[in-house]
């Protein structure tokens, strides 16, 4: 399955032709340390591209997790919202955030790909 | 690297922090761990149970030296300073002239001079401030030589008196000098985390060995300023900058037990500090204050941090979060702020404004985690 990144670290994985999936990558769980707490988007709410649809914690502090691309909004991971810890310990599988139905397929293929994304941790580090 | 990266300071245990793998960030002017590959949560819970290893070396140690200095120094702080016996520790708070805190700080008696342990952001200003003020009546001494370590929690004593023998019969609050394999310490029962605790000055050359000495003991594990920062908020103390600042008396601050009897009203040594009217006014009743610091315990598991404002029940904005996370030993998220005093009570419900929405809150009483002092 194709995944992309986006420079606010971010992964989204497409599950279809229509819908994919977004969570935080291994370098953002990394860098929050133990996520303590998560807030997820509204379920059937569309979003831009870029606006704040959730927040993600931990002790020392809090990050702002961004719409890759636009959609609306069609899950979110309530396990997630019980355990946040799953965001340390499987943050691009069972730690997903939310699932989108995509709008614009052309904006996820400009997304970075892995080794962009990669290549942009390792230039910002 | 940016420029402000390359001005910071190391401190003695630097190469160590990086051999044990942390994460180093900017404070205070110095590359400090923030935390180990153990992890904030896991630090900090080590500290409850067992013992953790801090280095506390960006903070300010100093020495006020001669047969003036007790009286001296206690021009400067509304506590008594010349009553302390010696081998006995204290809390103390600089003030400006209008009452606000310059700083807080730990001072200990140690037989013909104070020995003086001063935040690290704040240490350049403390040091101007103590010779402009008292430079002429006795030595004021900076100690750059020397690191600092902390060994904080329960099981602390039992790794620290296998490596310095005699400090278990110190009791909080109290330091006495030890020689340990030829190496000068001065130790204080003491400490951030409101646990029973160790801090130890060492001279800055054999820091790292001691530090390895401390590490090579069962019960000990290194932890950073993450789990420093959520230890000492559990056990209700306050940081400088966030909690206190040159814009709260220690009134406000509900600092007033740092504040003996000697020099409040009526006492034999009242007053004679700077911002003694205001504070001392305030501390009678006679001016009254118009917020105070309290402890906050959120009823739902959102954590509130610094700077969200507070508002009461019917949305008037009261206050605001000092600070805030979510207590790893509670698991609940709890905070200090400044509300007015008719809100101060504990069980007072106030709203925290988190990203919009309403957090209820409780005043709560401080500490949140009980301290566990040892006080023999």
């Amino acid at each position: 399955m194709t995944v992309k990144y986006t420079p606010e670290h971010e992964w989204i994985q497409l599950e279809d032709h229509e819908y994919a999936v977004v969570g935080i990558t291994l370098h953002a769980q990394d860098a929050l340390g133990d996520v303590v707490f998560v807030d997820l988007p509204e379920v059937g709410r569309t979003y831009a591209k870029g606006e704040q649809a959730g927040v993600v914690e931990s002790v020392k502090a809090a990050a702002d997790v961004y719409m890759p691309i636009a959609g609306e909004v069609s899950e979110v991971n309530e396990d997630l919202r019980v355990d946040p810890s799953l965001a340390n310990k499987d943050p691009l599988g069972a730690g997903w955030f939310f699932k989108i139905l995509i709008k614009d397929m052309a904006e996820f293929d400009a997304l970075m790909d892995e080794p962009e994304y990669a290549k942009f941790v390792q230039a910002n580090k | 690297m940016s420029a402000t990266q390359q001005e910071l300071q190391k401190t003695p245990l630097h190469a160590l922090h990086l051999e044990l793998g942390a994460r180093m960030v900017p404070f205070a002017g110095y590359s400090m761990p923030v935390q180990y590959p153990a992890g904030l949560m896991a630090e900090h819970q080590h500290t409850r149970a067992s013992a953790g290893l801090f280095d506390v070396s960006h903070m300010g140690q100093l020495r006020l030296a001669g047969p003036d200095a007790a009286v001296a120094f206690e021009t400067l702080m509304p506590v008594d300073v010349v009553d302390l016996a010696p081998g006995k520790q204290r809390y103390g708070l600089l003030l400006t002239d209008e009452g606000t805190i310059i700083d807080d700080l730990m001072f200990v008696n140690r037989g013909g001079e104070l020995f003086v342990i001063v935040n690290g952001a704040c240490k350049a200003g403390d040091l101007a401030h103590i010779h402009e003020r008292i430079g002429s009546r006795c030595a004021v001494v900076p100690m750059p030589e020397r690191a600092l370590l902390a060994l904080q929690g329960p099981k602390a004593v039992d790794a620290l008196r296998r490596v310095v023998p005699g400090v278990e019969k110190l009791v909080f609050m109290t330091g006495a000098g030890f020689q340990a394999k030829g190496v000068d310490l001065f130790v204080t029962r003491s400490g951030y985390t409101g646990e029973d605790g160790f801090e130890i000055s060492v001279p800055a050359l054999q820091a790292e060995a001691f530090a390895r000495a401390l590490l090579a003991q069962p019960e000990v594990k290194p932890v950073g300023l993450g789990a420093r920062n959520s230890l000492r908020l559990e056990a209700g103390l306050c940081l400088y900058g966030n909690d206190i600042d040159t814009t709260t008396t220690p009134i406000e601050a509900a600092l007033q037990w740092a504040i003996q009897k000697v020099r409040r009203t009526g006492g034999a040594r009242a007053g004679g500090f700077p911002g003694a009217e205001r504070v001392l006014a305030q501390l009678d009743g006679r001016e009254p204050i118009a917020r105070k610091r309290v402890g906050l315990v959120a009823l739902e598991r959102v954590p509130v941090r610094e700077h969200v404002e507070l508002q009461d029940v019917h949305g008037q904005r009261v206050g605001e979060v000092t600070s805030g996370l979510l207590g790893p030993t509670m698991d609940r998220p709890i905070a200090m702020g400044y509300v007015p005093p008719q809100l101060a009570a504990a069980g007072t419900r106030l709203n925290a404004i988190v990203r919009g929405k309403p957090v209820p809150m409780e005043v709560a009483p401080m500490p949140f985690v009980p301290n566990r002092y040892y006080r023999g």
